[in-house]
């Protein structure tokens, strides 16, 4: 790590009260014990990235600039201080599932300075059409509905799609479950899990379908992983929890915020007072480091808008 | 807001769920009509009333239901067969009226001022939501 990086790094922490706003600090930092500095040294880590429900298309008082917020977010990925390993985008790409808003997603991503760059759909990326138009640009390499995996560094990586069979709340279905377990049946229980879905896998707040039904079956089949984590979209605030061996995260968007569970008649968009809504968006990075027994997980706030 | 009753109820079904998605049925003359667009009508008196607890969740007859805030008021409405529902958005966001097992409603996309109607033949009750908010639900009932 050269002094350069370790100023950067210093001034992020110690910067983060101050510039709470403007500046993209790190607003979380958790599960996990690998330093950051330790981690840029090291060759081994898997470093990524995650961002998620930039809703291109969407109209509104809550963000009417949801062009120029996920442009913003892709500047800031691309300028975390080194190359991630991939980006992952955990779905609601677009807000109606138009062309035209599929068109535009894709070459904005196209953006991205990544060693490659994954999606996995929300329920916005399939209006009227089951996802046609959302695999047909996205799906190249995944099987069934839109699901895959891959390793990467030494962790096993599971992009799962769980908003196409929805009632109310998310659904995975018989063929994707086997898929998952067959998937992982060759792994040792001491490979890192990384589970990717655009609804919680968790029972965040099911009354407004925050919740996927049968995630319980998908997870049973991950118990014996001494680490798994499940990063979601979808609920456009951040949320952390563990079971077990299960670490959970939701991500915030790039588009608007939604009220917390229960504090709002239905999870609609919410218009924030000038000047706040950048500290609503962000971004996410994550970090592995073998030897480590889980992942760095840091959120850092959207710039935006711009000052 | 109504309550999840039947979370759990149709998981085992689930996988055949949408299957004819793509090929809505209009057996029944499912239309849309693009109607003129009113103006918002005092926004605060309606979100009390969708936030209203009890007489909400209360079967209604009548055979028009507003979407509005996010909610399909009312959330309930009974029905005799052969009657035509229909459904206007008044939400600035677009919403669908899709049925829940497989059933009849498929309606398209529904953009602000859109109506979707469905002439109901059969008794029965039946379970809808949208499919761009999934936790919008409601119901028809319709009896002999």
């Amino acid at each position: 790590m050269s002094r350069r990086q370790l100023l950067r790094h210093s001034a992020w922490f110690g910067a983060a009260v101050v510039l709470a706003v403007a500046s993209g600090e790190v607003i979380s930092h958790v599960d996990g014990t690998a330093t950051t500095a330790a981690v840029l040294d090291d060759p081994h880590a898997l470093r990524f990235a995650q961002v998620s429900d930039s809703h291109i298309g969407f109209t509104g008082s809550a963000n009417t600039d949801v062009t120029g917020s996920f442009s913003r977010a892709i500047t800031q990925i691309n300028s975390l201080g080194f190359r991630p390993d991939f980006v992952m985008h955990t779905g609601d790409l677009t807000h109606l599932s138009t062309q035209a808003q599929f068109d535009q997603v894709k070459q904005m991503m196209g953006g991205l300075r990544a060693g490659g760059v994954f999606t996995v759909p929300g329920e916005h990326d399939s209006v009227g059409d089951h996802g046609q138009k959302y695999r047909a640009l996205f799906g190249a390499g995944s099987k069934g509905d839109g699901w895959y995996s891959f390793d990467i560094k030494g962790v096993h990586v599971i992009a799962l799609v769980n908003t196409l069979a929805l009632e109310k709340l998310g659904h995975l279905g018989t063929d994707q479950l086997d898929f998952i377990q067959h998937d992982v049946a060759g792994l040792s229980g001491d490979t890192p899990i990384v589970v990717f879905s655009h609804i919680p896998l968790f029972a965040m707040y099911p009354t407004w379908g925050w919740g996927t039904d049968d995630a319980a079956q998908a997870l049973s089949y991950l118990r014996r992983f001494s680490s798994v984590t499940c990063l979601n979209g979808h609920v456009h605030q951040l949320f952390s929890k563990t079971e077990g061996n299960v670490t959970f995260h939701s991500a915030t968007t790039t588009a608007y915020p939604l009220p917390h569970p229960g504090q709002a008649p239905a999870p609609t968009p919410q218009t924030l007072p000038a000047g706040q809504l950048g500290a609503a968006l962000g971004i996410r990075e994550v970090t592995y480091q073998p030897g480590q027994p889980g992942l760095a997980v840091k959120d850092r706030s959207l710039a935006w808008p711009p000052a | 807001m109504r309550l999840p009753r039947l979370l759990f109820a149709v998981a085992t079904s689930a996988t055949l769920l949408f299957a004819g998605h793509d090929t809505a049925a209009n057996a029944d003359q499912p239309a849309v009509t693009a109607a003129p667009t009113t103006a918002m009508a005092d926004m605060a008196d309606m979100a009390s009333k969708i936030a209203a607890p009890g007489p909400a969740d209360a079967p209604v007859a009548t055979n028009a239901v507003t979407i509005q805030n996010f909610a399909y008021s009312p959330a309930t409405v009974t029905v005799k067969a052969g009657t035509t529902v229909t459904w206007t958005n008044k939400d600035q966001d677009p919403h669908t009226v899709t049925s829940m097992n497989g059933g009849p409603l498929q309606s398209p996309t529904l953009n602000t001022g859109d109506s979707f109607r469905y002439t109901f033949k059969t008794p029965g009750r039946f379970e809808y939501l949208c499919t761009i908010h999934p936790f919008m639900t409601a119901t028809v009932v319709v009896t002999p």
